[in-house]
């Protein structure tokens, strides 16, 4: 069972839900795919372990053999490559890793090299049994999405896990939900909040992933979130009461379910509404496997 | 000459758009583009008439010709990014764009093919020319559809005499920020007394540095947690960050957006004296600040 958590508009509360989710499910794995800043691990405080580097395959010149022809140049579609009068240029935070250069090369000049982009860490929170896999794009690169893939090559299938999405609607969130049983909306009773909550909401219909809605800091702002999702059909699965003592906690990095023990049973009544909704067979399993 | 000041905030929702809607509205002679292509949300403060569409064209994408193709599988085999289904159709949320797989098919039966990616738009508002945009659903290359937009938006500022661009950040730090804040003059980091505030705010102030752009931090709901506000404060000090505000949570923030309205139209209060003074500090810095390289990126 994946369940992905996710928002069009940044600053929802995607981790606050992930976290706490995590926490009330047990023994989850948590992945934390908002790779340009990942934060689960401030509300977890685990020790992490690198896994492994995320790298991108980037061509090398071997400029002995290189007759200037400019095929590799005009191949690239990424612009990474530019042919100068006296040598060929690389460009290596625009290169995709294609390889494309390499198959066009005439002289056998171009060879690869591997240029890490990012990290992928693991650590285990004893108390709860929580994995938590975390992908960290380095300062200064662009392309967040290998280290998103990367980090979801560690999904166990047996396990729940938990997916804590980027911002936005663009490919990073595509590569974090796609593979997804159920997708999570996070949103807030605002102007903005219901402005990219509708965007959200086309992704996750475009990519046929199973999805409802949880409004945080309900109360705040007006009705035009939950208007608009019963106009949709779109399942409310939970309100977040704005709430100064749960603003506190999230910002000492304390998940509201250690301090809220209600909201522990709310998040497990989540996990088993989630499984009787969603098309994943094994769901119905690993839900009846929790001891509620 | 244009000044450029983009906001941005690491971390989402800690209020760059309440901070830059205010400073059009403050700002008398400036073009404002939001570059959060793929949440846009300025449009529903300053209202846009659209006067002019463009399309936007990102990455060409694969197209198989099922009658040519022989079900070889040497483009499968070929596509570094698993684009390519076995049943021989692309997925075209996968597929980059890159061109290897008509490059290798032996029966010519593959086709780059450009696709619409989303449209950005010049549109007047009550407080000045806006460029905005929206991406496709999923689209790539939104670090290129960013630079689209504020291209746009300096030829408009050069066109009718606009001596700054108001640019409006995404979160995060990926392409889509390295696209909006590179050649700016001046970044500002919005930022938030929390644990994550912090983390995020830390990052994006290193990617700015690593492009070399000058950074300055206001601090947003400061009476949150009043601890970590002090550090963000001594954090700035350290690196030698000016913070132009600390602004205390108001309710204004949510209400003004509820009525369509920047928080200094729509309120004269503690916090839009705040913004105010916000303002005439990043005018302040924005007068003396030195013009960085323009670095090449998403050309």
């Amino acid at each position: 069972m994946k369940i992905a958590i996710a928002s069009g508009k940044g600053g929802t509360g995607k981790t606050t839900v992930a976290v706490n989710f995590a926490l009330a499910i047990g023994n989850a794995q948590l992945f934390d795919c908002d790779v340009e800043e990942p934060n689960c691990n401030l509300f977890l405080g685990v020790d992490l372990e690198k896994q492994e580097d995320v790298t991108i395959s980037v061509p090398e010149i071997d400029a002995e053999k290189c007759s200037l022809c400019g095929s590799c140049a005009e191949f690239c579609r990424y612009n990474a490559i530019a042919k100068l009068p006296q040598r060929v240029m690389i460009f290596p935070k625009l290169c995709h890793g294609c390889g494309g250069c390499q198959i066009v090369c005439p002289e056998n000049a171009i060879s690869e090299i591997k240029r890490p982009i990012g990290i992928i860490e693991k650590g285990v929170d004893l108390g709860s049994g929580i994995s938590l896999f975390q992908g960290t794009l380095a300062i200064g690169e662009p392309m967040a999405t290998p280290v998103i893939r990367q980090l979801q090559a560690h999904i166990n299938e047996n396990r729940v896990a938990v997916v804590d999405s980027p911002p936005g609607t663009a490919c990073p969130v595509i590569a974090t939900v796609s593979d997804m049983d159920y997708c999570v909306l996070v949103t807030e009773p605002t102007p903005f909040g219901l402005n990219d909550l509708i965007l959200a909401v086309e992704v996750v219909r475009q990519l046929e992933v199973p999805f409802g809605v949880i409004i945080n800091r309900h109360g705040s702002g007006d009705d035009r979130v939950e208007e608009y999702c019963n106009s949709e059909d779109i399942p409310i699965l939970m309100k977040i009461p704005y709430d100064r003592e749960m603003a506190v906690l999230y910002s000492e990095g304390i998940p509201f379910v250690q301090r809220m023990p209600q909201w522990e049973k709310n998040f497990r009544a989540l996990y088993r509404e989630i499984c009787s909704m969603s098309s994943n067979t094994s769901s119905g399993e690993s839900c009846s496997e929790m001891s509620i | 000459m244009v000044k450029q000041l983009t906001v941005i905030s690491g971390k989402g929702g800690t209020g760059k758009t309440t901070f830059t809607s205010s400073f059009a509205a403050l700002a008398k002679n400036a073009v404002i583009a939001d570059c959060d292509v793929d949440a846009a949300d300025m449009h529903l403060i300053l209202q846009p008439e659209i006067s002019e569409t463009q399309d936007f064209y990102g990455l060409d994408v694969a197209s198989i010709d099922k009658e040519l193709c022989t079900d070889c599988g040497i483009c499968v085999s070929s596509c570094r990014f698993d684009a390519i289904c076995s049943d021989n159709v692309v997925d075209t949320y996968k597929c980059e764009g890159c061109g290897v797989c008509e490059h290798v098919c032996p029966e010519d039966a593959v086709r780059m093919i450009a696709k619409k990616a989303g449209e950005y738009y010049c549109s007047n508002t009550r407080l000045g020319p806006l460029v905005h945009a929206k991406l496709g659903v999923g689209e790539e290359a939104s670090g290129k559809l960013v630079s689209d937009v504020r291209r746009r938006a300096s030829e408009l500022a050069e066109q009718s005499g606009k001596d700054l661009i108001i640019v409006d950040g995404p979160p995060g730090t990926g392409c889509a920020v390295i696209a909006a804040i590179t050649g700016t003059d001046q970044v500002l980091v919005v930022t938030e007394p929390t644990k994550s505030g912090v983390h995020d705010l830390e990052r994006v102030v290193q990617v700015a540095r690593h492009f070399r752009i000058p950074v300055a931090v206001c601090i947003n709901k400061c009476d949150i947690n009043d601890r970590l506000s002090a550090s963000i404060a001594e954090y700035c000090k350290n690196n030698d960050i000016p913070v132009l505000g600390l602004l205390p949570y108001d309710n204004v923030v949510i209400e003004s957006m509820v009525a369509g309205r920047s928080v200094v139209e729509y309120s004269n209060g503690e916090f839009s004296e705040g913004i105010r003074s916000v303002w005439n500090a990043v005018v302040n810095l924005l007068s003396v600040g030195q013009k960085t390289d323009m670095i090449p990126f998403l050309k």
